[in-house]
């Protein structure tokens, strides 16, 4: 609002406030402009981010010459306007206002979850009477069940509607109404169908009183006993900023920390509740080995790094460096892929890698610094037209799909090309859907498209390959066309391509038409630290400080396909978590020595490993993250790690030293960062991928194909344990999704279950029909319970009726 | 799957070209100021009520989310959200019709149909609906509507009559 104003408005009005002069930019609300100075006024309905309703009346300030008080929020400034937000006819309608909404709250504090945290308490305190006048009977409201996050008390409501115009406007969900009207108004959905958006947990923010709070929370702590400290998200690339609230070390919930350029005030629910995680009973509570037997012996740290240490030098002793691969997991901090990525190398070996789920690493060496998304997050809001291909934002980086969304509300061409249909909360501009084969055809015509209007451009070598045969459509022209015509244009790739066998040349397909667009070019990597992972030298063909490696190890697709003899596995479940789960855990079953350094225990994990030794999850680890972005945020470790679990940095260093390698003695965490810091210092971000003439690749087979991408609550061990987001209906209604073409072709039109299978190995799933899919394409998602252990993500696969 | 559009299968097809009637007198933008003439087209073709089906179906057919439309049907008492009579008796009770005396109009209606204000008459003849605003009939109170239609200046007397003639 007030950026609107000053942008086509540059004028700024003078007002008096409570004596203070101010300048203001004309046409802002007087609310902004006390906010702006510091003067506070209160206020239930009002909230920077959301429309101006005026509903609450709290905020009515005393204003010359107005004959009754006025509401600041909904009161434009004006040229000499006087106010008085202390006056004693200001302070007496705000008490008249507090009054009547205190007529049908319960004032029952004590056993309200808000209680200590409220603004209505607050206010009623600062604003209100000492005694209630009010004698007759209060109203009472039924509660609504929201879903597994949101807990419900609807007799606490005063109407102030945030919830309705934050999933209306922001979460782009209209899911709450506010149903009937006058003493009898509720805020609901009316025909009980739940909250459902990826953002709702901002509703408990938003809410002023004890309506709406959180459900995982609710009545486990007290605002006052709770410490807060700041953090970063660990389930997406954006690393939203958020404080934890910790009891004397317990993690007991997750709110969202203001960042204008990052995640504005706003988390996703992933973000919010997936610490619930940090207790689930999978944790690894204290170090173990195998005894002379193979069974399992719990043991002290300084056994459990002997043992350690004996597997992985024996293992290089014995084989050869080249016999060990270190497989890092997608949460871990960039001190713990430095230190990782100098223990493997200092072990003799160069196989490491974080990149556990692509599949095609044949341009790594002609790419940029690290998968950087070429644009600020801030910049995604003004986006003329942007191209998302193999990209689902929405379940990926739900901030990243707000900002799209509000650059789609001003008028914005958001594009997608992907495997299926986008479930999107705004408007596409265009759209096409390619089963995976043709993905590669697909973006090749949007390029062609493209060098039909570039004048002394010619078609790199090799363009004619990737295109197949394919003909430029309309569809492809009007890509291009939005792409060309704006100013400012971006082309954002997925998980979809990053895990799409054929990756390396839809970069570099995503490189050339950013460039023949004038577009910006990024990537949406997996995880919060892929950045970090290239600066960090937990990559095969880059050290520390993304320099490019003397001796390349093997990426983390051959170190499961062409098994070692001996593992480091750094925070991850490679079933689940790697591109050929099936190939990943039959590596790691032959293998004589895995050394797992994890914060959960699996019966896979007990099965393949020799050491596991627990380390401190999201909130118990110091750490930094580099955001796609390519922002380093660095956040400390607040919570007391369970059980006997040290953070992972701490572990890598004592190992280190175990091993008796050099340069492993840090006292805190911020010593390596430092270190790597200096060695990054060159560095620019950058995902480009310079264009190498590709073969042409032999016609896929015809056949059903699996398209294995990770769903929004089952990307990293964390989120997958935490028991509110895994009841979810996102959580909840995965299955195999199908087209009714394909469903019919398969005679599986009326099928329930069916069996997938991929190589040897098989599962059962819920069949669901989809039209949203291209025909052929199979969607099996990566990173369940239920799908671990299934081949790759990408790949020919086989159904039959369960 | 959903194969047919619900609004195509709960709404007729004279009920939808009723509704794209007032669409046509909206811009694109502001569509939604449909949505009352449509949930009253939808509620005349369903004996006097919504059902969450119908709600549904005209905010789909008109391209709003449905909890528009559940608003709508809340707020206003011109909507009914459960079953009622072959008739809607709306007396005014603000404060006109009051100080006219609409206070004894009600309690001669509820002793003479043997139901309270909101209920229905156990032959499904006639509601007697709880009006929360003037009628706009100040003038001639006490006044009440029956179906749409305003009967003025009220007696006891007049008051049986119209109800007597009610089907």
């Amino acid at each position: 609002m007030t950026d609107n104003a000053e942008a086509t408005n540059p004028e700024t009005v003078t007002i008096e406030v409570d004596g203070r002069e101010l300048e203001v930019p004309k046409g802002s609300m007087l609310i902004e402009a006390t906010d702006n100075a510091d003067i506070h006024v209160p206020r239930f309905c009002y909230h920077r981010k959301l429309s101006v309703v005026a509903n609450c009346r709290m905020c009515l300030v005393d204003v010359e010459k107005a004959p009754k008080p006025l509401p600041a929020c909904a009161t434009p400034v004006a040229e000499g306007m006087k106010v008085r937000t202390r006056s004693e006819r200001a302070l007496k309608a705000q008490k008249g206002v507090m009054e009547f909404l205190l007529i049908n709250h319960p004032l029952d504090c004590p056993i309200c979850d808000q209680g200590g945290e409220c603004e209505l308490q607050d206010l009623a305190l600062g604003y209100g009477r000492g005694v209630s006048r009010f004698t007759e009977r209060k109203r009472a409201v039924e509660d609504e069940d929201l879903g597994p996050l949101i807990s419900t008390e609807m007799t606490r409501c005063i109407h102030c509607t945030r919830c309705v115009r934050f999933l209306e406007e922001v979460a782009g969900t209209r899911e709450l109404a506010a149903l009937n009207r006058g003493e009898h108004t509720e805020i609901g959905t009316y025909v009980g169908a739940g909250v459902h958006s990826e953002m709702s947990g901002n509703i408990i923010d938003l809410c002023p009183v004890g309506a709406l709070t959180s459900k995982p929370y609710r009545f486990s702590a007290r605002s006052w006993e709770m410490l807060s400290h700041p953090s970063v998200s660990a389930h997406d690339c954006v690393g939203s900023n958020l404080q934890i609230h910790h009891v004397r070390g317990a993690i007991k919930r997750i709110v969202p920390r203001d960042n204008e350029s990052v995640n504005e005030c706003w988390i996703a629910d992933r973000d919010r509740f997936a610490y619930e995680g940090v207790y689930s009973g999978e944790r690894l509570q204290a170090p173990m080995v195998r005894d002379d037997s193979g069974a399992w012996q719990e043991t002290d740290w300084e056994t459990a790094l002997e043992v350690a240490g004996e597997h992985l030098k024996g293992v290089v002793t014995r084989e050869g460096g080249d016999a060990l691969g270190t497989l890092v997991g997608p949460t871990a901090t960039i001190e713990e892929m430095y230190l990782a990525g100098r223990l493997t190398r200092g072990l003799g070996s160069a196989n490491i890698d974080a990149r556990l789920r692509e599949a095609d690493f044949s341009d790594q060496d002609r790419s940029g610094t690290f998968p950087a998304l070429g644009i600020e997050l801030e910049a995604l809001d003004g986006v003329e037209a942007a191209l998302l291909v193999g990209s689902e934002p929405r379940w990926d980086q739900p901030i990243v799909n707000h900002r799209l969304r509000k650059a789609a509300l001003q008028g914005g061409a958001i594009m997608s090309l992907n495997y299926r249909a986008q479930d999107l909360n705004y408007p596409l501009a265009a759209e096409r859907v390619a089963a995976p084969a043709d993905m590669v055809a697909e973006f090749a015509a949007v390029a062609a498209a493209l060098l039909e209007t570039a004048t002394g451009r010619q078609a790199p070598e090799g363009l004619d390959d990737l295109l197949a045969g394919a003909q430029v459509g309309e569809a492809h022209r009007a890509m291009a066309a939005r792409l060309r015509d704006n100013a400012r244009t971006a082309v954002l790739l997925g998980q979809g391509v990053q895990a799409h066998p054929r990756g390396a040349v839809l970069r570099m397909l995503g490189t050339l038409v950013a460039d023949l667009s004038d577009s910006r070019f990024g990537i949406l990597t997996d995880g919060p630290n892929q950045a970090g992972a290239w600066l960090a030298g937990a990559v095969p063909h880059r050290d520390a400080g993304g320099q490019p490696a003397s001796q390349p190890g093997l990426d983390a697709r051959a170190m499961t396909e062409a098994p070692r003899q001996g593992y480091l596995v750094l925070g991850a479940e490679p079933e689940r978590d790697c591109w050929d789960g099936a190939a990943a855990e039959a590596a790691l079953r032959q293998a004589a020595s895995v050394v797992c350094l994890t914060a959960f225990v699996t019966d896979a994990m007990r099965e393949y490993a020799q050491v596991l030794l627990p380390v401190g999850t999201f909130g118990e680890t110091a750490g930094t993250y580099v955001s796609a972005e390519g922002r380093w945020q660095s956040f400390p470790g607040v919570a007391q790690p369970v059980g006997e679990a040290r953070p992972a940095w701490k572990v890598l260093r004592v190992l280190g030293n175990v091993l008796e390698l050099d340069g492993f003695e840090y006292d805190a965490p911020d010593a390596i960062t430092d270190e790597l810091a200096e060695r990054c210092r060159e560095e620019t971000p950058s995902a480009r991928v310079e264009w190498l003439a590709p073969g042409r690749e032999a016609a896929a087979e015809d056949g059903l194909y699996r398209v294995g991408l990770v769903p929004i609550y089952g990307g990293d061990a964390l989120v997958r344990r935490a028991p509110a987001l895994q009841r979810t209906r996102h959580a909840t209604e995965q299955g195999v999704r199908i087209s009714a073409a394909t469903a019919q072709q398969q005679g599986l039109a009326d099928a329930d279950r069916v069996q997938v299978q991929q190589g040897g190995h098989s599962t059962v799933l819920p069949l669901i029909i989809d039209d949203a899919l291209a025909d052929g394409a199979v969607w099996v998602p990566a990173g369940l319970t239920a799908t671990a252990g299934l081949g790759p993500m990408f790949g020919p696969v086989a159904l039959a009726r369960a | 799957m959903n194969e047919q559009r619900l609004s195509e299968r709960v709404l007729t097809q004279e009920q939808r070209k009723q509704i794209d009637h007032w669409l046509s007198k909206f811009p694109q933008e502001g569509k939604r100021s449909a949505l009352i003439p449509a949930l009253h087209i939808a509620q005349d073709g369903n004996g006097g009520y919504l059902t969450n089906e119908l709600m549904d179906a005209v905010a789909e057919y008109i391209g709003i989310e449905p909890t528009w439309a559940y608003e709508a049907a809340t707020f206003y008492s011109m909507f009914d959200t459960q079953p009622v009579g072959r008739h809607k008796v709306n007396i005014c009770t603000n404060i006109a019709c009051m100080l006219m005396g609409s206070d004894d109009i009600v309690a001669h209606c509820e002793k003479r149909l043997g139901i309270k204000l909101g209920e229905t008459t156990a032959d499904n003849r006639i509601t007697l609906k709880i009006e929360e605003e003037c009628l706009a009939g100040c003038a001639f109170g006490p006044m009440m509507v029956v179906d749409g239609h305003y009967h003025t200046q009220l007696t006891p007397e007049k008051v049986d009559e119209i109800l007597d003639n009610l089907e």
